[in-house]
């Protein structure tokens, strides 16, 4: 009886399958496969499957969009018109309270800019097997990434003028915690350009270096450039947040997010999970992991600014921004030194902003503005303008006359 | 057949950008200047001189000398005048510079050899199919590899370093270190002997833009049409900017070209070469860095070319891509409930002067005679008649209106008055989005100001604090129909934004629908038949729910009557409580919408159900569902009788809804009062050195973060307290509950307790030494020295909290307007860029260049303004569809 039952809810799995699959050529998988969940769930038998596909194929098609829709204008409408109700200058904080981020209207900016960093460079660090479910593992890799420089470890500071030396004293909690030692500190001072002096570990917690620096101002910045000598870690990694988060299937693992970017070389630590990571700094994700990656990150940004403020916004129009910054393959601005000021159009250039360079450059360049833009329409003046109902060219040819010319 | 007109139309293919060369700039010219004066004493313009009569008319009633024309016809036509030396073109400078770097300074050659330059083409060519950008960023390329040659490959000459200072000078530098000046007649000579082909390599087409051409021998005088004189009241005539400038160098050039001829000694030549150059700089652009502006007698600086091209106003963005119209008409918005979503109430004075022409044929003559006889100032009337000869009679100068209106024929056209049912199209600016300009069709009304149903403002953004709006004509029927067909505002309820309904129910239309739909809401029969008799009901009335003592209808009977009949719906509405366990529609509190067949079965109608800009609501369905037609019917009908229910049950609020029960106070005092003994106790306990700094914070910055936890959590539990107090028949709490207008959180600041003022997202903390305000003791870091609020606006605020208060509100307002600005910057950079993505019919996204942005609109080529909130299907409601079917 039993495997029976089950036979025959098989066979219907597969029918259903069968049935919906079979309208692959009138619908896009994704929904092919949201009706195949529904009709399992709904159990629709085979006529109503056949009727309920039917209408999703009416309805699909009636969503489509009209040829000649002018969706960039739509779209930069559509972005353009929430940033007015967008907060200013909101600093917000990413999940736990560590730090902040730039968020709202500056961060909308800054995207859309491609700036080459942006203000808050953040790095989702995810980590590999290995270490993604020990705590221990997990901070061992942070201590990996995270830059230490001597004057996180050092307690304290004494610069004798006299003697022309600097004594470090150490915190050995510190030491400990960030996994160095004085031997560190010590090869760190002996790899400075240019050093003179000698340097050596008084104590276990203790460097003292003697410089042969006598002018005062020289010896301060020499201390200075000491504090900033990088012990271990990353360049541009400032601090280290671990985090708990749920995995899908219910286990809790453990990642890193950290403030800076630094791409290439967190994608090198052992222990990170370089298919995962992500920073949201998009011109170094199109440099590490192509433009692809590059476009991901700025839908994955826009969305997140826009629905972090509560701004309902579809996630075409925001496709279409980024396909627009992206599709020649390098990542562009929107604006003057991007997509905006490299149409072929002299005109649309024109309008927008350089009015005179982009005259001069276009007349010596000897170009020829072919009028296929809205502004360049719009400027000589002539109807229709070459989009939406504009689009179509109707010819209409009247019958002749008997004998008439027509 | 025989009366169709056929219009052939001359369409700009393409418009070629090059230089004009001198023989081009002497051809074109009607005659050289040669003197800059203008008038003789008569006030006769000079014949040689800049107000030539041959450079065209701005006179009215003077013929042009040149082509026969009167003002307006007549385009105005060049004159030329001959340099005395060559002049750089200052806009020209950098190019020239990078020429003369690239180029042999003797024989002209690109200093690139031969294979190389073959090599180059190639790459070129590739390039150039590629992206038409990329020939001139390789141009760019090869100009500096070029520069970098110190001798020519083909003569052997060395070449020298060339300077460039900004804006137009040149300097060799010599290997003995003199640096030897480059006068325009060197670098013109130089730019010469460039070879076609090498400037094609360069970038530079040489059949339109040879480079000796930016060098000026001949300067074009443009006509007196692009810089006419103005004549004052006084009779004084004063000139324009660019006559001036032009003067100035006609001067010039007359006394260099009267030294050269006189022998002078070179330094003077110079000199007065040198002040040449710069009238001709300053004439183009008069912004150059490093020289001073051309000044005006009144110390205003010149706006000369440049100026007049660029920014804003100029002519570019000010003339060509925003152009001035007719047709068009101004003036404050006022509310009207009454009319159709669709409509737009006209000022009669305003539908007098706005006309659309129409032409007469044998089935609107008799009506529009009717309009010709009412003439000009009469409502229905007409302004104007064009005869089919071109001839057009003003109907204002006309005596026997009867007679001309009988004189009519079919092909005259009659320039009538706007009238009811016209398509017209209506904006407020700013035109954020396509809703910003709707169109509607007219309705002429009394009194002055345009009217509009108040459901439409939320895609103007529109409010009656003193808004203005415009209103716009289709002059013919092509615009007509796409108005009709694509902008009317029924079309427009679904946003492209996200969705979902853009127009819906606001303030008192969602206060008046949850008032109606209450379970409390019982109506006589003369109430239920007024309301459904002032939407225009003509059906029959349903069973009365009640029938003893007397017949009555329940409020969600009566609305059910405007649901289709073979609605469903279901969903939570606004004044949900949001319970840990759902009752659905058994909701103690009627909070779940159940909509079974069109019936109302429990729920209230209210912002989650009804709402704007809200998306998957009841409404959502019904305009995917039944259409915008059937929408429109409800937001005409069901819609009304919401604010008709207010009218007659009466809604108000006032002082006394803010009041707190005396007990209530007291509670909101306690809380308060403990928080500041607890955050006491935080400030003693960090003076201690005992608060644990929270990572990534300095100590200081978790002492602040602490109190302001705190103090947050204080005000909320005020809130709390008041809310206890205050419930649904409360008309403020009513209000924000449903989602009319505010929110329970400015009901706590009313009636409770203010709370936290910030300043930058921190604690107040600036102003005086230590303290924010002198009311306070330095150091003083307790939560009234730093602007937390205790007092409410109802009882009022201390004079501190109210200075805080208002620092705070300052700094909100600073907010706004840097915000607008920044927004407004970021939305014109966005729409310039992608302002020329339209879908081709292939269903890629396309650019004006053909170049493919997207293979399919956002991956699955769905509409978002078609879809259900960003889906293309709404499987629910076909499910619903297939499953009545079944029981069929």
């Amino acid at each position: 009886m039993g495997r029976r039952k089950e036979k025959k809810k098989k066979s219907y799995k597969e029918e259903v399958r069968n049935i919906v699959y079979s309208y692959s050529d009138k619908l896009p998988e994704n929904i092919l496969q949201e009706i195949e969940t529904i009709a399992l769930r709904e159990k629709l038998e085979k006529d109503e499957l056949h009727a309920f596909i039917e209408e999703c194929v009416k309805e699909y098609n009636n969503a489509l969009v009209e040829p000649g829709e002018a969706v960039g204008m739509v779209a930069a409408q559509s972005i353009g018109e929430p940033s007015t109700q967008m907060t200013l200058r909101t600093f917000h904080f990413a999940g736990v309270r560590e730090f902040n981020i730039t968020l709202g209207l500056p961060r909308l900016i800054e995207i859309v800019d491609a700036r080459k960093s942006p203000s808050t460079p953040i790095t989702y660090i995810y980590l590999d097997e290995k270490h993604r479910y020990d705590e221990e593992k997990a901070k061992e890799v942070a201590r990996r990434i995270e830059l230490t420089t001597i004057e996180n470890v050092a307690s304290e500071w004494e610069l004798d003028y006299l003697t022309s030396t600097i004594t470090i004293r150490l915190d050995p909690e510190m030491l400990a915690d960030k996994g160095v030692t004085a031997k560190d500190v010590v090869k760190a001072i002996n790899k400075i350009k240019g050093k003179k002096g000698k340097v050596w570990m008084e104590d276990e917690y203790t460097v003292i270096f003697e410089t042969e620096i006598t002018d005062m101002s020289k010896l301060k910045r020499m201390l200075d450039r000491v504090k900033d000598l990088r012990l271990k870690g990353i360049k541009g990694i400032r601090k280290i947040i671990l985090r708990p988060v749920k995995t899908e299937d219910g286990k809790v693992e453990y990642m890193l997010v950290a403030e800076g970017s630094n791409f290439s070389a967190i994608l090198e630590v052992e222990g990170v999970d370089p298919t995962r990571t992500i920073t949201n700094n998009i011109v170094e994700v199109a440099e590490v992991l192509g433009i692809e990656a590059a476009r991901r990150v700025i839908i994955k940004e826009m969305q997140e600014v826009l629905s972090e403020q509560g701004l309902d916004v579809d996630i075409r129009h925001i496709m279409l921004v980024a396909d627009a910054m992206t599709y020649t393959g390098q990542v562009r601005q929107v604006g003057r030194h991007g997509v905006a000021g490299e149409k072929i159009s002299p005109l649309a250039r024109a309008t927008f902003e350089v009015t005179v360079k982009h005259l001069t450059d276009a007349a010596i360049h000897g170009e020829v503005d072919q009028l296929t833009g809205v502004v360049e329409n719009v400027i000589v003046g002539s109807a229709p303008i070459p989009m939406g109902t504009g689009l179509i060219e109707l010819l209409m040819i009247f019958p002749r006359k008997k004998g008439g010319e027509g | 057949m025989s009366n169709i007109e056929f219009q052939t139309t001359t369409r700009i293919a393409a418009i070629k950008f090059g230089l004009l060369s001198p023989d081009l700039i002497r051809k074109m010219s009607v005659t050289a200047i040669v003197t800059s004066d203008t008038y003789d004493e008569e006030g006769m313009p000079i014949r040689g001189g800049l107000m030539d009569r041959r450079l065209g008319t701005i006179e009215p009633g003077v013929r042009c000398e040149t082509c026969g024309n009167y003002t307006g016809q007549c385009p105005g036509h060049f004159g030329h005048l001959e340099l005395a030396r060559p002049v750089i073109h200052p806009e020209f400078a950098k190019k020239i510079y990078i020429l003369l770097r690239a180029t042999c300074r003797y024989c002209g050659r690109i200093l690139l050899p031969e294979e190389e330059i073959k090599k180059e083409l190639e790459k070129r060519k590739r390039l150039e199919k590629i992206w038409i950008h990329f020939k001139y960023r390789h141009a760019e390329r090869i100009a500096k590899k070029a520069a970098k040659n110190s001798e020519c490959p083909y003569c052997h000459a060395k070449q020298y370093k060339i300077k460039f200072e900004k804006p137009y000078s040149f300097y060799e530098e010599r290997e003995e270190g003199t640096a030897i000046k480059l006068t325009p007649s060197d670098i013109r000579e130089r730019l010469e002997k460039i070879r076609d082909e090498d400037l094609v390599l360069l970038g530079i087409d040489p059949e339109y833009a040879r480079p000796e051409w930016t060098v000026l021998t001949v300067l074009p005088v443009p006509p007196i049409t692009v810089r006419p004189s103005i004549t004052l009241e006084t009779g004084i005539r004063s000139e324009d900017d660019l006559t001036h400038k032009l003067g100035d160098i006609i001067r010039v050039n007359q006394r260099l070209k009267e030294s050269i001829e006189a022998g002078a000694p070179s330094l003077i030549i110079d000199d007065m070469w040198e002040l040449l150059q710069y009238h001709i700089a300053t004439y183009f652009n008069n912004e150059l860095p490093g020289i001073p502006p051309a000044k005006h007698k009144s110390g205003r600086p010149l706006r000369t070319l440049a100026q007049r091209l660029k920014g804003k106003e100029g002519r570019f963005r000010g003339s060509l891509a925003g152009k001035r119209v007719d047709f068009s008409a101004r003036t404050v918005i006022s509310p009207d409930p009454n009319l159709s979503i669709n409509e737009v109430g006209v000022p009669e004075e305003i539908a007098k002067i706005l006309v659309i022409p129409e032409k007469v044929t044998e089935w609107n003559i008799e009506e529009l005679r009717k309009l010709v006889k009412n003439g000009p100032y009469k409502h229905p009337g007409a302004n104007y008649i064009v005869r089919p000869d071109g001839a057009r009679v003003d109907l204002r100068y006309v005596r026997d209106l009867e007679a001309l209106a009988e004189t009519l024929a079919p092909g005259y056209i009659v320039e009538r008055h706007l009238k009811d049912g016209d398509v017209v199209l209506f904006n407020r600016q700013p035109s954020l989005h396509r809703m910003s300009i709707m169109a509607h069709k007219v309705k002429v009304l009394p009194y002055k100001t345009f009217r509009l149903n108040l459901l439409v403002c939320p895609p103007y953004n529109a409010d009656f604090d003193g808004d203005e709006m415009n209103l716009h004509v289709p002059q013919n029927e092509e615009a007509r129909a796409e108005a009709k067909v694509l902008m009317l505002v029924q079309e427009q309820i679904l946003s492209p934004r996200y969705g979902g309904p853009i127009i819906g129910a606001i303030h008192d239309y969602i206060t008046g629908g949850y008032m109606i739909t209450r379970k409390d809401s019982l109506l006589t029969k003369e109430k239920a038949a007024t309301l459904l008799y002032e939407t225009g009901y003509e059906g029959e009335m349903p069973e009365p729910a009640i029938l003893k003592p007397g017949e009555m209808w329940t409020g969600k009977q009566i609305i059910s009557i405007f649901l289709p009949p073979d609605l469903d719906f279901e969903g939570k509405c606004a004044i949900c409580e949001k319970c840990d366990t759902c009752l659905f529609e058994d909701c103690p509190y009627d909070a779940y919408l159940l909509i079974r067949k069109g019936e109302i079965l429990a729920g209230v109608l209210d912002k989650a159900s009804i709402g704007a800009q809200k998306s998957e609501t009841l409404l959502h369905v019904i305009v995917k569902k039944y259409g915008t037609d059937k929408a429109r019917e409800i937001m005409d009908t069901m819609f009304k009788t919401f604010i008709l229910y207010l009218d007659l049950k009466g809604f108000s609020m006032s002082l006394d809804n803010l009041d707190l029960p005396q007990e209530a106070r007291e509670e909101v005092a306690k809380v308060l009062s403990e928080v500041e003994k607890e955050v006491d106790e935080i400030i003693k306990k960090a003076a201690r050195g005992e608060l644990q700094p929270k990572p990534g914070m300095t100590l200081r910055e978790s002492l602040e973060n602490e109190i302001l936890n705190v103090l947050e959590r204080a005000r909320e539990e005020a809130g709390r307290i008041a809310s206890r107090y205050l419930g649904l028949n409360n008309s403020a709490v009513l209000m924000a509950k449903t989602g009319a207008r505010a929110n329970i959180l400015n009901i706590t600041q009313m009636t409770a307790c203010l709370g936290q003022q910030s300043i930058r997202g921190k604690r107040i903390s600036r102003g005086y030494l230590d303290r924010p305000l002198p009311h306070f003791k330095r150091g003083d870091i307790g939560p009234r020295a730093r602007g937390f609020v205790y007092g409410n606006f109802k009882e009022g605020l201390s004079p501190t909290e109210f200075f805080y208060h208002a620092m705070a509100g300052r700094e909100g307002l600073v907010d706004t307007a840097v915000r607008t600005a920044q927004s407004g910057y970021m939305y014109r950079r966005l729409a310039n860029a992608l302002q020329d993505l339209y879908v081709a019919y292939d269903g890629s996204v396309r650019s004006a260049e053909g170049s493919v942005i997207q293979l399919r609109y956002g991956e699955d080529g769905v509409d978002p303004a078609k879809s259900y909130h960003g889906r293309p299907i709404n499987y629910d409601l076909i499910l619903q569809r297939i499953k009545s079917r079944k029981v069929k």
